[in-house]
């Protein structure tokens, strides 16, 4: 099997503190990986040098086979934690904003999974719920024909019907042919879409299964399963 | 959406026991189509890998076949959904005689409180 993404013996410190410790994870072609750890264990970090935002102290990390660079970049659609949508356009702008800068971004898929929110193309991104822009940004990120979707945190903080509509618009885009990595404290949350989990604790890997052969070998969810070991 | 998944459980497990309690109550009916992986995926909000994985051991056992690219069927073959509906009714019946078991009621006694029941 293929490997999306495979990060190798990575290391990354701030000053004298390392928080990323010898991190090695892949993320299989076709499979959703969760990235799971408490707030503060090295996940956003993780997340950032995949998609070129910080530098790599030691290691490597490889995107469909090639070193992560700007080139990658295209490879990639990722999800960050906080938006950065520009609140004074409206939906339709922010769609030819996107169109215009990713090439692989599909309008009718985006356009398709907006209708489902029935929302209005012209209501401008400032008078909107904190909600209802989480969900505009990842129809935005999930719109994208993109190999490796990379996900932070996609549920934090946001009611549970939303968070049903999160799940759905991440299964019903999710092809054989792409693969997801997402994070999240909220393991319970997401259980039921990731194939594999990847447990991290400062800064290191304690865990990396097959999510179905750890519940059936502990009989355990893996809520349960992470409140034990980290 | 979907349905509730006991989260200590292996979700495929789950998923076969849910469709097979669909065809044993003939909800699916000898060679009717399933619906594809993804709206299974969709309808119980679990990973696609995991409802294939689901069908896979549904198929081995006889319960569904596959007709090259046109889907996933409900198997003809009546006897093998009545070997597996006995076998359901078996082990149901040994986790019911169990509890009552450690309730410390015999057969006799089970039986005796199953005809007082409404």
């Amino acid at each position: 099997m293929t490997d999306l993404l495979s990060v190798k013996n990575v290391s990354k410190s701030f000053g004298d503190k390392k928080v990323v410790d010898d991190v090695s994870f892949s993320v299989p072609k076709g499979k959703i990986v969760g990235l799971l750890g408490k707030n503060g264990s090295g996940k956003t970090t993780i997340l950032k040098m995949i998609n070129d935002l910080l530098t790599v102290d030691q290691g490597e990390i490889l995107i469909c086979g090639q070193k992560v660079s700007t080139k990658t970049k295209a490879l990639v659609s990722f999800l960050p934690e906080r938006t950065y949508l520009n609140p004074t356009l409206t939906v339709k702008q922010t769609f030819d904003f996107f169109e215009d800068f990713y090439s692989d971004f599909d309008r009718e898929k985006a356009q398709d999974l907006l209708n489902d929110l029935g929302l209005d193309l012209n209501a401008r991104l400032a008078k909107m719920s904190k909600g209802m822009k989480e969900k505009i940004q990842l129809v935005l990120v999930m719109s994208r024909r993109a190999s490796l979707y990379v996900l932070d945190e996609p549920l934090g903080g946001v009611d549970p019907s939303t968070r049903d509509y999160i799940m759905q618009t991440i299964l019903k885009n999710f092809g054989e042919e792409s693969s997801i990595l997402i994070t999240t404290h909220l393991i319970s949350d997401v259980e039921k879409i990731i194939d594999q989990v990847v447990f991290i604790d400062n800064g290191k890997i304690i865990l990396n299964r097959d999510a179905e052969e750890l519940r059936e070998e502990q009989n355990a969810s893996i809520d349960e399963i992470f409140r034990r070991t980290v | 959406m979907g349905f509730n998944f006991n989260g200590n459980v292996p979700i495929y497990l789950q998923i076969i026991e849910r469709i097979k309690l669909q065809i044993i109550r003939k909800e699916l009916v000898p060679g009717q189509k399933l619906p594809s992986v993804r709206d299974l995926s969709l309808q119980y909000s679990v990973n696609p890998n995991t409802v294939q994985k689901a069908l896979a051991e549904l198929e081995s056992l006889g319960l569904i076949f596959t007709e090259r690219t046109n889907g996933k069927f409900v198997t003809l073959d009546e006897s093998a959904i009545k070997r597996e509906t006995e076998r359901t009714i078996e082990q149901k019946l040994n986790e019911f005689c169990c509890s009552m078991a450690e309730l410390g009621l015999d057969k006799s006694e089970i039986i005796k409180k199953l005809n007082e029941k409404e």
